[in-house]
């Protein structure tokens, strides 16, 4: 079914912060918000859910801490038993503090390159996707608000956002595909 | 204004007194001759004194600070029951010692941390000022004391700094230390004390400056005084940097005048700075529960929680920095000073790295933990109690070595200057303001928010 959105266009990123806060209190839903950098706060005006990447993070640096221990076991201790600074006592705990840059380094590879491919299929960004960004102008220097017209007329709620300090509004049919 | 509640001011008082009793009784407890060291450990032998059998074989040619050395393979006897002796007379010096250095760090990592925050112009802190303010008035007092304990070092009234012996860079003595008689043109009990005397009242001159220049500021609503104070903290830091690591060498490091390390000076500073935030986020916290501070929101315990939870992290990587190389390469005269430790202090030594990582990282890792006063009060405590065993484990085993125990002194040392940092600190707390209301950032810092 197809639903009719508005595209709201802000030049100033402190606009479209309050239009955002007001809009939401006026009870419109907002579905998207398209903007040429990270707005600092908009994420809590829109109220969306925290991210919960930092568990994620967590537990991949706890993966590479453990395939980090497993490997150095096996490579220096069991495979090969390797005699570490003198001290050839084979055993991993007793070795421990050679091994700890290795454990930090795979903890940080893990975390960190584990977290940007859950990030991304969980943006749905692969390579050659096409742009989802309504306005090619979000990419420079305007901000993109999308409301769902819902129940609401077209004449209401252009009206309001106006009032928000919209420069520019648009009438789009959206394909829904949720 | 703050005002002194009444009860704390009792409570710092217990603690003054009760603690100044328990070093009293710790001095009065030395034993002054090697008869009443063997009756002592002859009564102990089923206690703690299990090691000091194991002492004679474990101290052959170490650091011991009590005189002992020249005098290996004399390990027999009565040498064994001197060598004691000699610790035993240390622990209550090198007690106050620890308690002494680790409040006068404390006020010193906040006067650095202080005049980070004017150099760089921050604008989230302006609003904590009167609190650093108020942790720095304890420098003075800190500095003044740890002076007298060097002083009394310098004049054998105790034994703490083993270097400070004339007959070890004496060539004709039998105690000659070639090692220590190498480093006496640096290592030398008058320019220790110039030494020292240079860094405190360069200290004290930007802690007065700075604290004046700030009430003017507020008195006159001059931005000159702004920029004067931007200046001074410039200047301070370069100072602050270059004294911190020296007076880490000379106060601590040199308990052990043959060990060297070249990160010790960063090592002790990320442990001052780590517990310097600590303690401003905890006044912080108590202010704000008692009324005071209403401008203080959570975000700016929420940034020094991360502080803590940074401070934490560094100082973790410089104490494995050290400690790795050094574990690694083995080397008999490097080595010796980690050895000593796991052999002689294991649990406080592996426990301290827990207490002041481990706990740190887990409790604050989570960022809305950073947000809840609770989680950043436990974590404060738990980094305080870690740091405190640090500056034990850095100072004790070449004091008192095997001898060791937490009894009397120590606890009476740390209750004595905790009750006198708390009545310092809050006492100071009230002659100004808690709002330093002239200061341009203010408002930014009014309004920082995460």
């Amino acid at each position: 079914m197809a639903s009719k959105v508005i595209h709201a266009l802000y030049t100033d990123d402190d606009i479209l912060l309050n239009a955002v806060k007001e809009t939401r209190k006026a009870h419109y839903h907002i579905e998207e918000v398209y903007t040429p950098f990270p707005v600092h706060g908009l994420e809590k005006a829109m109220g969306l859910a925290d991210t919960r990447l930092a568990i994620c993070a967590f537990m991949y640096g706890l993966v590479g801490l453990s395939v980090a221990v497993t490997m150095m076991n096996f490579i220096m201790i069991e495979d090969w038993p390797q005699n570490i600074g003198g001290k050839p006592s084979f055993s991993y705990i007793e070795n421990m503090p050679a091994f700890v840059p290795i454990m930090f380094e795979l903890t940080v590879f893990f975390a960190a390159h584990l977290m940007v491919i859950t990030f991304y299929m969980r943006s749905k960004l692969w390579p050659f996707k096409k742009a989802e960004n309504p306005d090619l102008r979000t990419t420079d220097d305007h901000f993109l608000m999308e409301v769902d017209l819902g129940g609401h007329s077209e004449e209401e709620v252009s009206k309001f956002l106006s009032g928000t300090g919209a420069t520019e509004l648009k009438i789009v049919e959206k394909e829904s595909d949720h | 204004m703050y005002t002194l509640p009444n009860k704390l001011k009792l409570f710092a008082i217990i603690f003054m007194v009760v603690g100044a009793l328990g070093m009293i009784g710790g001095f009065l407890a030395v034993p002054s001759n090697v008869e009443e060291v063997k009756t002592m450990m002859a009564s102990h032998d089923d206690g703690h004194g299990g090691g000091h059998g194991d002492a004679t074989a474990a101290h052959g040619g170490d650091h011991g600070a009590a005189g002992a050395h020249g005098e290996e393979g004399a390990h027999s006897g009565d040498a064994h029951y001197e060598h004691v002796l000699g610790q035993l007379q240390n622990r209550p010096w090198a007690a106050v010692y620890v308690a002494a250095f680790f409040f006068m760090m404390i006020a010193l990592g906040a006067l650095a941390f202080y005049a980070i925050q004017y150099a760089a112009q921050a604008g989230w802190s302006p609003v904590l000022f009167r609190v650093m303010e108020g942790i720095t008035a304890y420098l003075p007092v800190g500095t003044v004391i740890l002076f007298v304990l060097l002083l009394l070092s310098a004049l054998h009234f105790n034994h703490l700094f083993h270097w400070m012996d004339g007959d070890l860079v004496n060539p004709d003595s039998d105690k000659f230390d070639k090692i220590i008689a190498g480093k006496s043109g640096f290592l030398n009990t008058p320019f220790f004390l110039i030494r020292a005397g240079i860094f405190i009242l360069g200290w004290n001159l930007y802690r007065a400056i700075s604290r004046k220049y700030s009430l003017k500021l507020d008195e006159t609503n001059d931005p000159a005084y702004f920029k004067k104070l931007f200046k001074f903290s410039a200047g301070f830091l370069v100072f602050f940097i270059v004294t911190e690591s020296m007076m880490s060498w000379d106060w601590i490091m040199s308990f052990d005048p043959h060990w060297f390390s070249t990160l010790f000076g960063w090592y002790v500073f990320a442990g001052m700075m780590v517990c310097a935030i600590t303690v401003i986020a905890m006044i912080t916290m108590v202010l704000k529960s008692q009324g005071y501070l209403e401008f203080v929101n959570d975000s700016h315990i929420h940034d020094l929680a991360k502080f803590m939870f940074g401070f934490s992290i560094f100082w973790t990587y410089l104490w494995f920095s050290q400690f790795m190389l050094i574990w690694y390469s083995n080397i008999p005269e490097e080595v010796t000073y980690f050895v000593t430790r796991i052999e002689d202090f294991n649990l406080l030594f592996f426990g301290m790295v827990a207490m002041n990582f481990v706990f740190p990282l887990l409790i604050l890792m989570n960022s809305d933990y950073k947000r809840v006063n609770l989680f950043v009060i436990m974590a404060g405590i738990i980094i305080l109690a870690g740091h405190y065993i640090d500056v034990f484990v850095m100072v004790m085993p070449s004091a008192v070595g095997t001898s060791w125990y937490i009894g009397m002194p120590e606890i009476g040392a740390m209750m004595f200057f905790f009750g006198l940092f708390v009545f310092v600190v809050f006492t100071a707390l009230t002659k100004a303001p808690l709002l330093a209301k002239a200061n341009p950032l203010l408002k930014e810092s009014k309004q920082f928010h995460y």
